[in-house]
């Protein structure tokens, strides 16, 4: 399928070759990124707010284990994940009293050593890479074009509207324009979410806190950044799953066809084709 | 009953899909994690990380300070909690009198001294942030001597690189020690401490001098320290790679992240 066979559709270039490079690459990037944090977060899976903080100050969120069964805490509220967060079996069949399972994790087996230089060095190329598809984006009118959410469409009816399609399954973005939740969601994970890792990355750096005290006093103390840090991740995968929701509701094929080719088979007002109702 | 097994059939080979993917994944990760070159090249990036640090900030930029009302409730104790050898436990018993801390390796003017002869020297008093590598923190007053008036003394060879801190403790079966950089080892902050929260630096945090370099994590703070060594080679030191967790957990030698 190409332009020139193009009968009842019409072909449209959606994606700059930027977006697209970007997009891959990120998800391997924010992948390996993921899975090695999980297994940080592993070496002490509690977290606090403010300065500092340790076994034996209060942990807002805590991830543990009573040797027979798993839970997490948030404030005073208990949940048993015996299996799957806490206390899991790995491939072996043998108890491991983690926080997050290994199959979660990079690597599989427990080392902090190994996860934290994974993620140290894609850290470099997923900030790098941000950086680059920000300019980038900037430079070639996606952000003014796409993303940019135009005075019209801040209105109360058109959320309204764009939510009831939503709830109803209906994806009309003909000719590939973004509507406002769409908008809204890549705005906010491409400007909020992602340098909000990479910010509270640093500052768990005691380096960097000499070099930039003022990330301190931005996010309210180095064991706020990691809760932040945490947080933001799970919103980075919440995303994600959204993401992957809305691609296989919405033709899963031609989505990811036109992530590699940048070209896409538009379709009537209807939207029978392509973006499924 | 066939229907039954046909179900799950179908439901045992999408689970083994989905695992299938999955463990693909990982095993490719675990695959990459024991390749050689992939692990020298995630280990170049430590150097870069130290590299970009030390242009991104003045060699005496200091670690964030606190006020005594930051100061943890509780400290958490790591690591050893008291050295072992017969020579450590005799100084415990003597409240430390006849214990001496020698300064030497690449110096022109090796030192030994007493905890009065360290005590009596210009004092530094800091309230700073202990973050470990497992990620919590803690915060404590310490009390000490600059590093660097030591090395100044012992008039350290233009030639040396390292600090090499020898320790009393041994962690697992093998000797505690630790090394830091020029840079950091003439740093203001960089003290050796012999006094916590207002007190005699406890056993379990050192007795009766530990090592605080407040730009790193908290393996590099070595407790229990007996010999400071300078030196321009640290592959001859134990297992050649700086420092007790460097050797033991493949923990990076620079340890500002």
């Amino acid at each position: 399928m190409d332009a020139t066979q193009s009968g009842a559709q019409d072909v449209v270039k959606r994606h700059h070759i930027l977006t697209r490079i970007w997009h891959w690459l990120n998800a391997i990037f924010a992948t390996i990124l993921l899975m090695s944090g999980l297994m940080i977060f592993n070496a002490h899976p509690q977290l606090y707010w403010g300065e500092f903080g340790a076994r034996g100050d209060y942990a807002w969120l805590q991830i543990d284990d009573t040797r027979t069964t798993g839970f997490v805490r948030i404030g005073s509220a208990r949940v048993e994940t015996t299996g799957v967060l806490g206390l899991s079996l790995d491939s072996n069949d043998k108890v491991r009293r983690v926080a997050f399972p290994g199959w979660a994790t990079i690597p599989t087996h427990y080392s902090l050593a190994a996860a934290r230089r994974w993620h140290f060095a894609f850290a470099w190329l997923f900030a790098l890479g941000l950086t680059a598809f920000m300019l980038g984006s900037l430079v070639n009118g996606h952000i003014r074009k796409d993303l940019h959410v135009r005075r019209a469409e801040w209105s109360v009816a058109n959320i309204w509207k764009d939510i009831k399609n939503h709830a109803q399954l209906r994806f009309n973005h003909a000719h590939g324009t973004y509507n406002i939740l769409q908008k809204l969601a890549y705005i906010g994970l491409i400007f909020v979410v992602l340098p909000t890792m990479i910010l509270t990355g640093i500052t768990m750096s005691p380096a960097l806190n000499a070099a930039w005290p003022w990330l301190l006093d931005l996010f309210g103390g180095r064991q706020s950044a990691r809760s932040l840090h945490f947080i933001a991740a799970a919103m980075m995968a919440l995303f994600v799953v959204i993401h992957l929701v809305m691609v296989l509701l919405s033709g899963p094929i031609k989505g990811v066809r036109s992530m590699i080719t940048g070209r896409h088979a538009a379709t009537s007002e209807t939207g029978q084709d392509g973006e499924r109702p | 009953m066939t229907d039954g097994r046909k179900f799950m059939r179908r439901r045992d080979l999408l689970r083994g899909a989905t695992l299938g993917s999955g463990a693909l994944i990982l095993s490719g990760c675990d695959a990459l994690n024991e390749n050689a070159t992939f692990r020298s090249a995630l280990r170049a990036v430590d150097s870069l990380n130290q590299m970009t640090h030390r242009s991104l900030m003045d060699r005496a930029a200091l670690a964030p300070e606190f006020a005594p009302s930051d100061i943890s409730p509780v400290f958490k104790t790591n690591g050893s909690v008291i050295a072992t050898s017969a020579e450590y436990l005799a100084h415990l018993q003597n409240g430390f009198a006849d214990w001496r801390l020698r300064v030497d390796g690449m110096v022109a003017n090796p030192l030994v001294l007493g905890l009065d002869a360290l005590r009596a020297m210009p004092v530094r008093t800091q309230i700073t942030r202990h973050d470990c590598v497992e990620g919590w923190s803690a915060i404590a007053q310490w009390q000490g001597t600059p590093l660097r008036l030591l090395l100044q003394q012992a008039r350290v060879s233009s030639r040396a690189k390292y600090i090499v801190f020898h320790c009393a403790d041994d962690y697992g079966a093998l000797p505690y020690y630790e090394s830091i950089d020029l840079a950091d080892a003439y740093h203001p902050q960089t003290i050796l401490a012999w006094g916590m929260n207002g007190e005699t630096l406890p056993v379990k945090y050192g007795a009766p001098i530990r090592l605080r370099v407040e730009r790193q994590l908290g393996y590099k703070q070595a407790k229990y320290v007996m010999r400071i060594e300078a030196t321009d080679d640290l592959t001859k030191f134990h297992g050649g790679k700086g420092g007790y967790w460097e050797d033991v957990g493949d923990y990076a030698w620079y340890a500002g992240i």
